[in-house]
Order: C-alpha cells, then structure tokens, then sequence
C-alpha cells in the first residue's frame, strides 16, 4: 500500500545541514522554492548529525534528502548521511546537495549517487527540476 | 526592549520623525523650498516627459536593495525639515556625520583582515604575515567546533577542525596562535560568541604567560549572543543561560579588563542570514538596546559599560542605503540612549562600528568580479565613517582565501586610503538630497521595526517565538525571487555569465590540522595537573548554578588549569541543557 502511494504522491522532500553549519540561508530558501514547487518539505532545523538526518529521511518516509553544508565539511558529513540511509533500508531515497563543493570533489560524491552538488547563485529552478528529475527515475525504477 | 512590557517611546519616535518631516527646518527658507518644489514640478513636465517620450528610460519603477521607492531625482523639497545648526557636525550629537571631530584626517581606520585556519601554527604564521602588510589590528576566526564549543577529538569535531577558521580546544592553541606577537602591542578582534567567556579567558591566559597586565589588553569579542539566535544560529545553551554569561562578562570587564570590548553587537550576520539593510540597522539596534538593559539589570550605570560597546555592521551593494544605514545607525545610537536610557556621558552615545563588506554579495562565478564588488563596499563603509574595516577576498564563495587573494583585498582599503581623496573630507555625502532623504527613510522603518519588536513581546520573546528569523526568511526568499524572475541582476550569474571552469587557485585544507590538533590535545590532558582542573571545573559549576555569582571567576581558574574549551562549556550544557530553535519554514 504505502508503495503505491508512493509513487504518484507529491514529493516528499527533507532538507537538511547535517553538521555544525549554522549558515542557513540557502537552505530555507530551497526549503520555500520546493513548497512553492507543490513539494512537501521537512526541514529538521539545524546541528542534527548525518545519522539523524538518515534517521529522520527513513522515518519520514521521504523521497528525496538535499543536503546543504557551507563549512567545508561536506566529504565527510554527505557519506556519512548516504552510508547511514543504506544501512536503515533508505537506499531508494535520492540524496542531492549543494554548497561550496569544488570540482575535485564532485566526481567522488557522484560516485556515491549524491547528486546536483550545486554552487552559489545556482537558479532555484534547476534544482528544482534536478530533485524532480531523481524522484522520477528512482519511481520508475519501482 | 528586551522583556516584555509595551513602551510607548518607539511609537512615538516613528511618528516624529515623520512629523518632523513636514515641518520645515532652519535651512532654508519658505521661498526656496516653494521654488524647489515648482523647479523639480516644472523639470518633470516639461523636461523628464518630453524626454522620455522620445524613448528615455528614466521612467521605470525603481527601489533600493530594502524596497523603499526611489524618485528619479531628490532636491531640498524632500530634506526640507534639515536642521543644520542641529545636526551638522561630526564629533557633535546626535553624530550623523561621524562620532569623532577629525575622522579620517586624524587617522584613517584601522584595517583589520580577518583571519583564521587550520591549525594555530598556521593562524600564528597568517597574523605575522598581515602584521607584516602594514595591517594595523588582528582578527581571529574560529572552526566550528570551536564556535559551538566541542574539542577536536569530539565526535561532531569530525572532518570540521580548521576548515573556516582555526581551531582552539585549550589554552595551548591560544599560546601557539599568538606566540611571538606581544599582546601588549596589538589590539584583537576574536568572532567568537556562544564561547566567548572562555576565549577572552583563554586571551588573558596568553597575556598573563607574556607578563603582559590584563588591565591594559586592547581587542573584540563578539559575544552578542542575540543575533546568534536572530542569524548566525551558533548556540549552545538556550537564550537565558547565554544572556546570563554576557552579564558575567560585563560586570568582569568592567572590573578587570576596562578596555576590553566585550560586546560586539552585530548587524553583519543578520544581513548575511538575508535581511535587509532596514532589518539589518533595526534588529541590531534594538539588540544594542537590549544588551544596555542587560547591563542595567546586573546593576552597572550605562555609562559604565557603554563606552566599551561596539558595533559591526556590513556594507554590501546598494551603494547609497548603505552609506543612509551607517549615518542613521549613529543618529538612532545617540539619540535613544540619551532620550530614552538617560545617558549623559558622552562616550557611551558615540556608535563606533567595524565594517565587513558582504561575503553574500562576492560570486562563485567570474571571481575576480568580486574584487570591483569589495572595493566599492569599503567606499560605502568609509563615506558611511566607518571605524574600522575587512575587505573580502574574490575566492571566498570558493574557500578560505589565498594569501595573495588577502592581499590584493588589504591593498582595496589602501587603495581608499591613499589614493582616492576621500579620507580628506569628513562626511562628504552630508547634504546630498538623496542621501540625506534617505537616511531619515532609513531611521523611520527602524523605528517602525522597533515598535514591532515592542508588539512582538520585547526582543527575548521575538527571538525564542521565531519572529525576527522569519522575518530575515521572508526578506531572503524575496531577494533569491528577484534574481531568479531578473528583476535584480548579479553580474556573471543571471547577467553577462559564462560556461564556468575553476579558473582561480584557492586554499586547501587538508585533514592534517586535525590531526595535529587532536595529538596537542592528547598531551595537554596528559601533562596537566588533573586534580586541579577538577577543582577549578568544580566551582565552576556551583558558580553556574548560581545566579548571583560571577562565573568569569573559576572560568578563568579553569581556563589556566588547561580544562578543555569543550570540558568548560560542557559544564555549562549539564546545568542549562542545550537549545532547540523554534520552526522558521
């Protein structure tokens, strides 16, 4: 049942910075763009661990987690949250982020299937249509 | 302002200065405003319109960066309630055109660069370096494990030491960090708050090893620990238990460290967090307001500790609102705490500020575009008679910046300072019609706010119900709108911008900090006389279990003991328990 409901529901989006970054600008705005995007959106507020956040996504039953670390902190903290989400059987939630990620580091997080990695001054549609984008094809793949 | 409890002060200022408004003042008389007004009358009809018929583009709605409408052009008609016997003078209340009487031809501000990363001895090296620019003050960023209080061998530390500043976990970071610079020669700025007890202890710590008298350190912490809550969200404890240390702090400094600024009440980070300009005077403002109430309540004369508060405001792109918010900050400053909180001494009415030009505003893309953005904000701050400033480095929307990246930000503010003129005259945009209308604009919608604040139930309620964060929520959604609908243009990102490649060399922070910071830490525990820290962590807890006492004591017994930056503020968190912020979205 919760299958099918899942499917053609609307997105259920968690937002997150899952370390010590209160820099949380970006992240409420993204947390607007996707309401007035017709998403449902959690935002767990700040300083949650990676492991609360893979915690919250499986007991939220969420479709997608973006996350958003301003710290430098992201090749440890994005992982960790990943890791965690396949170990609780969150394997199919999407997981996106965004931040201040160079380029050497894209490749390595892509890897791990955590994808958009969007900079500053990215435009709010993009990402968006990047989130859509992930839930449907992890739909289809239902 | 803080508690709750309606005065009805604010009110009543938002409307005299709208009354004053309409009256006019001494400067000029009936028949030249009469004929300003049908000059500007007759210039647009028949000049303006005829032109824009012809396809001018003058005609479009403008505003300023807050959203307050701009006319095409101002004349004396809109400043027509000047008053310059009142008002015009720099050194002079209320202040408008500067808080001292020579500004920058006596001295120009003081430059003072922010900086911080890694691990002390790389923090010592970039300080040293600076000093050695020709940089006149130092300032000191902290990691965030340092800011929220954890060690470097803390679980949360993990991945986090020295990556946006540099890391502190005891005393011996802070004899690393400024081995070699004498304390009594320099004056630091520390941007440290939720643990800013312990770091102004760990500071008089280091001053205490040089034999360098206590009485005599010169520097900043930031310690304003309300716009932690309204911006920058760097908490430990909830907002009573944080106001209580601030308190401690007061009463400490102004016994035993007379020229330490204790507080630093901080618009820059409410405006990062997405505010507007009005917001950014306004909160910060009554923030100020309530930090005088505060040290009221701990039984200090406002003219005690007022004069060792200081300001930091940030300047970013809307040249001119700018320029308005800095002039109106020290109108608004001087004038309630004289009308309001009774203050006589003139010291504590001077609003002597630091400026930062905005990290929000420098762009990921075309980064050396950021370089023009930070110059022409450190022109607003100095026209604004700023005290003294940082100007950002271009990479810094790509990482902590490089050396030369620092330097050709240092060389901008040299470049104002030397080159341009502009230190020669005080206050040179005072009488500019625009400037002028607009900050009175600027001192009416903070009025308007503070009235707000009163409504919301005094500043500690606005902050704990969410208000104020909302508010700044609301402000940055529209703005990021703006851009994504073009109705605001960012050079290089909705506007002239190109296929983007990492085009610059940035800083890199390797895991190494960590590791050298956790092994430092190990030996200091090791070394250090455990009995001792036990003592002194034990009064410091019966000292924070009780509301009377002065908690900078023990602290600072703590402190030389080498407990831990984490150890102390963990003793803290066991009796007070931590925050938990109220829902924003």
């Amino acid at each position: 049942m919760p299958k099918m409901g899942r499917s053609t529901r609307k997105i259920r989006i968690l937002v997150a910075k899952p370390g010590l970054d209160g820099h949380d600008r970006g992240v409420l705005v993204l947390a607007r763009a996707f309401r007035d995007a017709g998403m449902e959106v959690i935002y767990i507020g700040l300083l949650p661990s990676p492991e609360e956040v893979a915690q919250m996504a499986v007991d939220e039953d969420v479709d997608v987690v973006a996350l958003s670390l301003l710290n430098g902190a992201h090749m440890t903290a994005f992982p960790k949250v990943k890791k965690r989400l396949d170990a609780l059987g969150g394997k199919r939630i999407a997981v996106v982020g965004g931040g201040i990620i160079p380029d050497e580091d894209k490749p390595k997080l892509m890897k791990l299937g955590i994808t958009g990695l969007f900079g500053p001054g990215s435009s709010l549609q993009e990402i968006v249509e990047h989130v859509r984008g992930r839930v449907e094809r992890e739909r289809r793949r239902d | 302002m803080l508690r709750e409890g309606r005065d009805s002060y604010w009110k009543e200022k938002a409307a005299s200065v709208i009354e004053k408004r309409a009256e006019p003042g001494t400067l000029y008389d009936a028949k030249a405003l009469e004929d300003a007004r049908k000059g500007a009358k007759q210039w647009e009809e028949k000049v303006l319109g005829p032109w824009m018929k012809t396809g001018g583009g003058a005609g479009a709605e403008r505003q300023t960066a807050s959203g307050i409408p701009l006319k095409p052009m101002y004349t004396p008609a809109d400043v027509k309630d000047a008053d310059y016997a009142a008002e015009g003078f720099p050194g002079v209340f209320p202040y408008i055109r500067g808080v001292y009487p020579d500004m920058y031809r006596g001295r120009t501000w003081t430059m003072r660069m922010f900086s911080g990363y890694g691990a002390p001895e790389d923090t010592n090296a970039r300080l040293k370096l600076l000093l050695g620019h020709g940089e006149t003050g130092l300032s000191v960023a902290f990691d965030m494990p340092t800011l929220y209080g954890y060690d470097c061998d803390h679980e949360r530390a993990h991945g986090e030491v020295g990556r946006c500043g540099v890391n502190v976990s005891s005393l011996r970071d802070m004899e690393v960090i400024f081995a070699g610079i004498p304390l009594d020669k320099v004056s630091t700025s520390m941007t440290i708050n939720a643990p800013a007890t312990v770091l102004t202890c760990m500071y008089a710590g280091v001053a205490r090893k040089q034999k360098v008298p206590v009485a005599g350190l010169r520097g900043t912490v930031q310690a304003d620990m309300l716009k932690e809550y309204i911006a920058q969200k760097e908490w430990v404890y909830p907002p009573e238990a944080h106001l209580r240390l601030v308190r401690d702090l007061m009463l400490y400094c102004t016994r035993e460290m007379p020229l330490w600024n204790y507080i630093s009440i901080s618009g820059y980070h409410i405006r990062e967090a997405g505010s507007s300009a009005v917001q950014e005077l306004a909160f910060t403002l009554a923030d100020g307001f309530g930090y005088v109430e505060l040290g009221k309540e701990a039984g200090l004369k406002v003219g005690e500790f007022a004069p060792r508060l200081s300001f930091f405001f940030n300047s970013t792109m809307d040249f001119f609102e700018e320029i308005a918010k800095f002039r109106a900050a020290r109108r608004i400053w001087a004038t309630v705490l004289k009308e309001k909180y009774g203050v006589t001494d003139k010291r504590s009415l001077l609003m002597r500020f630091h400026t930062q030009t905005s990290g929000a505003s420098l762009t990921w893309q075309q980064p050396l575009n950021n370089i023009v953005r930070t110059a022409i904000e450190g022109l607003a701050a100095v026209l604004g008679g700023t005290q003294s400033l940082h100007t950002n480095s271009y990479d810094e929307a790509w990482a902590l910046p490089t050396e030369q990246a620092v330097q050709v930000a240092l060389r901008t503010q040299q470049v104002i300072a030397e080159e341009t003129g502009v230190p020669n005259v005080i206050d040179p945009l005072g009488g500019s019609y625009y400037v002028e209308w607009l900050t009175e604009q600027m001192e009416e919608e903070a009025y308007k706010y503070f009235e707000r604040i009163e409504a919301a139930g005094g500043l500690l309620k606005a902050v704990k119900s969410g208000y104020l964060q909302r508010e700044i929520a609301e402000n940055s959604y529209r703005l990021s709108r703006r851009v994504e609908e073009g109705e605001d243009n960012i050079v290089g990102v909705n506007k002239y911008a190109v296929q983007e490649k990492e085009p610059i060399d940035t800083l890199k922070i390797d895991f190494k900090a960590q590791r050298s910071q956790v092994e430092r830490l190990e030996k200091v525990k090791r070394e250090r006389d455990r009995a001792k820290v036990g003592r002194a962590l034990g009064s410091l807890r019966r000292a924070f279990e009780s509301e009377d006492v002065n908690s900078i004591y023990p602290m600072m017994e703590s402190v030389m003991s080498y407990a831990t930056l984490g150890e102390i503020v963990s003793v803290g968190r066991e009796v007070w328990g931590t925050y938990k912020e109220p829902q924003i979205l």
